[in-house]
């Protein structure tokens, strides 16, 4: 027999599948079970299957700086990462309390700004972050939702309590590998897979359509929804196609759209189509030369005037930007409890803010000990982790951070939590965060699972996938099957 | 449909077709060489020279090879990344006009798309080239005939499905001509006379390259005569690689596109199509040959073009507001 598992070191990390040296948690035994009875040749073909049915139907993202090969698979483990159903009930928890409160933030600091005016949060940190949209102040956005799609980035320290890395609200980006995962996974092991009781994730394209939706002007039953992609070039542009393939709406790039006398519309092959609601994977900057960057050649220029007038809808909202500035994530716990009253449900990495007198210092005796990260930078770049950093490069963070400590923050390294990922002839333990897909429409829809990222390389906390990450299939059990009543 | 769609969808489906006919071109040209072994031989530089010349690619192949010879010319037509009109260059292309349009076909046509460009990207597709340029060439037609029978069996025959059809068609009725303009620049070894022996080898090459010899067969029995080839490939109402089939049904697409009667124009390239349609079908085999076979598919082959321009200013430029 293959005998996967039978050496696997569990490490001082908490283990998503072993309590202990041996000890198998109780959602993951069936799956140790069947891994007891697979030869090594039968897994290889496993692999060999699902790599070539990414590859063949062209599951690819596109590596900048490449000139071989631009396109390449994203590396998928075929371990699946198993969530008790009890857990995810609380991490749903959490994120509906989390993306309410994140809202009612919004709305109130284009608003009257009563958190700021209460000094819950001091009124220059949001003044002051680069994605904060003062023109848009006072401006009402449909049904009053400013993020509709939300990824929000889940670790688990070392006794397994869920941390809130970070929120993505502006436009996340993923989904497509959870939905193609599940499908590898339901050809490569369906049996495994059926003794499993795994909720189901196919469902996201018809309820991210359903918000696209609700959110038509003067609710317009019959509304014309597109999804606008900067292009082929985009690293994410298989996802962008997939989901419009999936929700059976047109995909646009901005030189299909034309905006006239406030409205906006495409060209087709029979003259211009009215267009009502867009799905933007265009950040706001790019969004529209008129109003915001004047070189951006992937936006459409009047498309603000015709969002302002209420013509067309955006998905997410204009300047949804400032709720996902780390310095800004630092203060969302206070926002639940100043806007919904409630304790926060899914806890913050504990964070120290450049700006703040003490915390600076700190940050500047401690840099080693630390991950330092910039406020608006994304996919791993702008960042520090101090435990692995040489001396030139803290040196070099302790400079950018005295010069703008406005925009870095710090965090203690959390000892992500980890799960056997094969590497190479053997089962490694690695590490892996989650981040769920939240969609708020007429309620808050969030798609059980979300896409699992898993460090490849050994001892690397970083799971981006432009930094040599993977991902994994993400199992949430149904209520029924808890532990192993039925194994 | 997006304008930009519905070009990328036409382009594809070009690209698709052109990298099927050059395909067609240099393995005929293979089996050529072939039948005539056993003649005198002339230079291999006669024998590639038409196939090069076919392709008005004359300066650009001189700038990359320094000999013309059958590797060269092989590589030239298969892989060649710098030759736009390769086959690899052309599944390059048409990949990237699926890969932008991939919600508008269905995931099968895709895949073959993705499945023929892979495997030319492949060592193991260099390698058949090397090895086995037949055998390579053969897949290639092979692919492209499985390509369109996926798009019409999964995908819904509505009006992606004619933008599709009408990039096959145009280039088909391009190509086609200029595999019967190979005779022209195909020159006779010295001492042959033209209806001699390797005269008739050539031209029954040139119908082989239309998958054409059999067909012709059927209709005319006796020997194989340039203006009998000429009349079939140009004017042959239902043979579906023919110049006049190929804008017969280009026409019709274009009529289901815009709903018109087809014996009506509603706009620009349906007025250019139909003028090119009506031509084909009037014309007799001693006009094309009066006005000399050379000039009149140089002269098809400009018309297609307007037709093509007329399709891109017709349903890709259009302003107009209708609310």
């Amino acid at each position: 027999m293959g005998d996967f598992f039978s050496d696997y070191d569990v490490g001082k990390f908490f283990d998503e599948m072993f309590s202990g040296p041996g000890a198998v948690r109780p959602h993951y035994g069936k799956l140790l079970d069947r891994f007891k009875e697979m030869e090594r040749a039968e897994f290889d073909r496993k692999r060999d299957l699902a790599a070539s049915t990414f590859l063949r139907q062209g599951i690819t993202f596109t590596v900048y700086n490449d000139e071989q090969g631009t396109e390449r698979i994203f590396p998928f483990d075929l371990i699946p990462r198993i969530i008790p159903a009890k857990e995810w009930d609380l991490i749903e928890r959490g994120l509906v309390q989390r993306i309410t409160a994140l809202n009612l933030f919004l709305h109130d600091i284009y608003h009257s700004q009563n958190i700021l005016r209460d000094r819950v949060i001091p009124k220059k940190i949001v003044w002051e972050a680069t994605n904060f949209r003062p023109e848009f102040m006072h401006f009402d956005v449909p049904k009053n939702i400013y993020i509709h799609i939300c990824g929000t980035d889940l670790v688990r320290d070392r006794d397994g309590n869920y941390l809130v890395l970070e929120d993505n609200a502006r436009c996340p980006s993923g989904v497509s590998y959870v939905l193609e995962n599940r499908q590898a996974m339901k050809r490569v092991f369906p049996n495994l897979f059926a003794k499993h009781r795994v909720r189901p994730v196919e469902d996201y394209s018809q309820e991210l359509l359903n918000v696209l939706r609700y959110i038509a002007p003067n609710d317009n039953a019959e509304p014309t929804v597109v999804l606008l992609t900067p292009g082929t070039y985009n690293s994410a542009y298989f996802e962008h196609s997939f989901l419009a393939r999936s929700m059976g709406i047109e995909i646009v790039e901005g030189r299909d759209l034309i905006a006239h006398d406030g409205k906006v519309c495409m060209r087709t092959t029979k003259g211009l189509s009215r267009v009502d609601v867009i799905y933007r994977r265009i950040n706001d900057d790019f969004l529209d030369p008129k109003v915001f960057r004047k070189d951006s050649g992937l936006g459409v220029p009047g498309l603000v005037e015709a969002y302002r007038k209420g013509n067309v809808s955006l998905a997410n909202s204009i300047g949804t930007g400032v709720a996902d500035d780390k310095v800004v994530y630092h203060f969302v716990p206070k926002m639940i409890r100043y806007y919904l009253d409630q304790d926060p449900i899914l806890p913050n990495v504990p964070t120290y803010l450049a700006s703040v007198p003490e915390d600076l210092t700190y940050i500047l005796e401690n840099i080693s000990e630390l991950v330092v990260k910039a406020a608006n930078e994304s996919g791993g770049y702008g960042m520090l982790v101090g435990t692995q950093a040489t001396k030139e490069e803290l040196e070099s963070f302790r400079e950018r951070v005295r010069a703008d400590p406005r925009n870095y923050i710090a965090q203690p390294v959390v000892p992500l939590s980890r799960a056997p990922a094969f590497c190479e002839t053997s089962m490694q333990g690695r590490h892996l965060d989650l981040r769920p897909y939240i969609l708020y429409g007429e309620k808050v829809k969030i798609i059980p699972g979300g896409l699992t990222r898993v460090a490849l390389e050994d001892g690397s906390l970083v799971v981006n996938s432009s930094q040599g990450g993977g991902s994994k299939d993400t199992w949430v059990l149904d209520e029924e099957e808890n532990g192993n009543r039925n194994a | 449909m997006l304008s930009r769609v519905a070009d990328s969808l036409y382009w594809m489906s070009r690209y698709i077709e052109r990298a099927e006919n050059n395909a067609r071109i240099a393995e005929v040209n293979l089996q050529l060489l072939l039948d005539l072994a056993n003649q005198p031989q002339s230079d291999a530089q006669q024998q590639w020279n038409p196939i090069i010349s076919s392709l008005e690619e004359n300066e650009l192949f001189a700038s990359l090879y320094a000999t013309l010879d059958g590797t060269a010319a092989i590589d030239f037509v298969g892989l060649q990344e710098e030759n736009p009109n390769s086959i690899s260059s052309c599944l390059t292309l048409a990949r990237e006009n699926a890969r932008s349009t991939r919600e508008q076909m269905s995931s099968e046509m895709w895949e073959q798309i993705n499945r023929l460009y892979l495997f030319v990207q492949s060592e193991a597709g260099k390698e058949l080239l090397r090895t086995s340029p037949y055998e390579f060439f053969r897949r290639i037609v092979a692919g492209s005939h499985l390509f369109q029978g996926i798009t019409d069996a999964t995908m819904t025959h509505g009006e992606g499905w004619d933008f599709i059809r009408i990039g096959k068609l145009l280039e088909r009725a391009d190509c086609t001509s200029r595999i019967l303009d190979l005779k022209y620049h195909i020159l006779l070894p010295s001492g042959e006379r033209v209806g001699g022996n390797i005269d008739t080898i050539q031209w029954m090459a040139v119908l082989k390259s239309c998958s054409a010899l059999e067909a012709y067969r059927k209709i005319y029995v006796d020997q194989v005569a340039p203006w009998k080839v000429a009349e079939f490939i140009i004017t042959h109402a239902e043979f579906p690689r023919s110049i006049r089939f190929s804008v017969d049904s280009l026409d019709s697409a274009l009529h289901r596109i815009s709903g018109s009667d087809e014996a009506k124009y509603a706009n620009d390239v349906e007025r250019l199509s139909g003028r090119l349609r009506s031509d084909l079908d009037y014309v007799t085999i001693s006009d094309v040959f009066e006005f000399g076979l050379h000039e009149y598919l140089g002269a098809i082959q400009k018309r297609l073009v307007e037709v093509g321009d007329g399709l891109h200013a017709t349903y890709c430029e259009s302003e107009a507001i209708t609310d």
